[in-house]
């Protein structure tokens, strides 16, 4: 075992409480900031009020920018859940020439800035496709989102593969089952939880990005964290925010509950 | 699982020419799988970084600010000599690097905390501490740390009755801001790794009459490498390409590079075509580097 003096135990149970701290009174700052009388974040607060969230869910311009969020982040991921599936295919199953770069090039939408993606995209859209009559709009942001989404259903669905047993396809396939039988009846049912959960992680993914959502978003048009940003760049009229984030942080727990699921699911099943 | 196979084995290669085709042709099936995926992320996506970074040698009409086509090396001149661009490149620099160190800074004693002297219990419940602040939004944590320094805000207030004053929107709080927003990916990876170290080198390593400290520095740090060096490809690629934390707690003074592409865009797109190629051949070297230690395939 590690043997630390009780004084280094109780130096690194500090360092851990003031990392939680650090983590947590933020947030709680936000949620409290949503009942708050004044419109600006002084501390103390002088009182408290429900006025925020009914103005917020009376604004018709919010509800717009959740229901685009939601769109794009479905479209987004089924492209990401289509390509990346393919892909983790290839790069597991295959030994090629370029293999890695392959790999390079999955993970680099999302390695790279969003504003250099976000920048590159719309440059093509607007000054290559445009010009040659070919408009985009909405369906432009759809595009961007899914392409840093890709690696996110990859890197589920091949670590998936990696622990997979060979065998039972070959098996299937002697048994007479053609590729798409095998695949949906033998090797689909084995990597289903990484592929749900990849598509999960897409969507989230889509639905909190804004800088490439900053250039690629056609005019008029808000997405949730879009929306957010424009509150926050008036900063005297930020409070619809605070309610919206304390939204989205009550939220978080549902991906957090459901991956717990998932592991669990998964140690059953091993 | 219920598996219900063909029973008409013996024809299955003449009835399924496709699946025969496919089994037969090993190419043919890799070319099926990756044609997809390779179309859209060549075609839509590297195309669109070559086009934008062919505009980097493009100049700009000084009488009609029009961007014509042409080559010049002004604009990548201009970015590597202009004294105000090289601040802005040195501070993104310096502001990636400190949130890399901070985030290091406290992952190491987290994770030795939660691997080595937390109960089970314990351990599972910072475990998803630890996770679920990633689930929270980008923006949303921008909102909070605006909310928790702003001048007459929760920190100065808790901080008041020391004499401290906090440090308002300053690079500082950049830096406090893009560790908030990245440090669970340098905590998770560095915990892992703790755990993973078998326990036998800790008992040698008493047995040879190693403190703690020693054992620290000396056994667990050589092992944190990979992990550290994992999770710093997020800190710091993550953090060298923001510029909305920059511009949300960063007040005057906290130009990042993103910030100077983003509003040269428009304005002039040759040079801001110039700047992006400092993060993008960043992010590649960090990229090939860490793939050549392996250290992206232990995540």
């Amino acid at each position: 075992m590690l043997r630390l003096t009780r004084g280094t135990k109780v130096a690194f149970g500090v360092i851990v409480a003031i990392v939680l701290l650090f983590l947590y009174a933020p947030l709680f700052l936000v949620i409290i900031n949503s009942f708050n009388v004044a419109p600006i974040a002084n501390w103390p607060i002088r009182g408290f009020t429900l006025d925020w969230w009914v103005r917020a869910f009376q604004n018709e311009a919010l509800w717009a920018a959740v229901q685009n969020s939601v769109i794009v982040a479905a479209g987004a991921m089924v492209f990401a859940l289509i390509l990346g599936t393919l892909a983790a295919f290839a790069l597991q199953r295959f030994e090629f020439f370029g293999k890695h770069t392959v790999n390079l090039l999955i993970v680099l939408p999302i390695a790279l800035p969003g504003v250099v993606t976000g920048v590159a995209f719309s440059n093509s859209f607007n000054n290559v496709l445009e010009p040659v009559g070919i408009q985009v709009g909405y369906f432009g942001m759809i595009i961007a989102h899914a392409t840093f989404c890709i690696v996110m259903v990859f890197n589920n669905v091949f670590a998936r593969l990696r622990r997979m047993n060979p065998s039972m396809q070959e098996a299937s396939m002697d048994l007479g089952a053609s590729l798409w039988q095998t695949f949906r009846l033998v090797t689909f049912p084995q990597f289903r939880t990484a592929f749900v959960a990849g598509g999960l992680l897409a969507f989230a993914l889509s639905f909190d990005e804004i800088v490439v959502t900053i250039f690629t978003a056609p005019a008029g048009v808000e997405t949730l964290p879009l929306w957010m940003f424009n509150q926050m760049a008036r900063p005297n009229e930020a409070t619809q925010v605070n309610v919206i984030a304390t939204v989205l942080i009550l939220l978080s727990f549902i991906p957090v509950y459901i991956s717990q699921r998932l592991t669990r699911a998964e140690e059953e099943e091993r | 699982m219920t598996v219900t196979a063909s029973p008409s084995a013996p024809r299955a290669a003449q009835s399924k020419p496709l699946s025969t085709l496919l089994y037969r042709h090993r190419w043919l099936r890799l070319a099926g799988l990756l044609s997809l995926p390779l179309t859209w992320l060549v075609g839509l996506y590297i195309v669109s970084l070559v086009l934008l970074l062919v505009t980097a040698f493009w100049f700009i009409d000084p009488f009609t600010s029009k961007v014509i086509p042409g080559f010049t090396l002004e604009n990548f001149a201009l970015v590597f000599s202009e004294p105000a661009y090289i601040t802005t490149s040195l501070r993104t620099l310096g502001i990636a690097l400190a949130v890399t160190l901070l985030s290091a800074a406290f992952a190491i004693p987290l994770g030795i905390f939660m691997a080595k002297l937390a109960s089970p219990w314990l351990r599972a419940v910072l475990a998803v501490a630890i996770t679920l602040p990633l689930w929270a939004g980008y923006l949303v944590k921008i909102l909070a740390m605006r909310i928790t320094f702003t001048e007459e805000g929760f920190f100065n207030w808790l901080m008041a009755p020391f004499g401290i004053s906090g440090p308002g929107f300053s690079i500082l709080t950049v830096v406090l801001t893009l560790t908030y927003l990245w440090f669970p990916y340098m905590a998770l990876p560095v915990y892992t790794a703790i755990r993973q170290i078998p326990v036998n080198l800790f008992d040698a390593s008493a047995d040879l009459g190693a403190r703690g400290f020693t054992t620290i520095r000396t056994v667990v740090l050589p092992l944190l490498w990979p992990a550290l060096l994992a999770g710093s490809v997020f800190t710091f690629s993550l953090s060298l390409g923001d510029y909305i934390v920059a511009r949300f707690v960063g007040g005057a003074n906290a130009q990042m590079i993103g910030s100077i592409i983003a509003s040269n865009i428009n304005l002039n797109p040759p040079v801001a075509a110039a700047f992006s190629v400092i993060p993008i051949a960043f992010v590649v070297i960090y990229l090939v580097v860490t793939r050549r230690t392996g250290a992206l395939e232990r995540m």
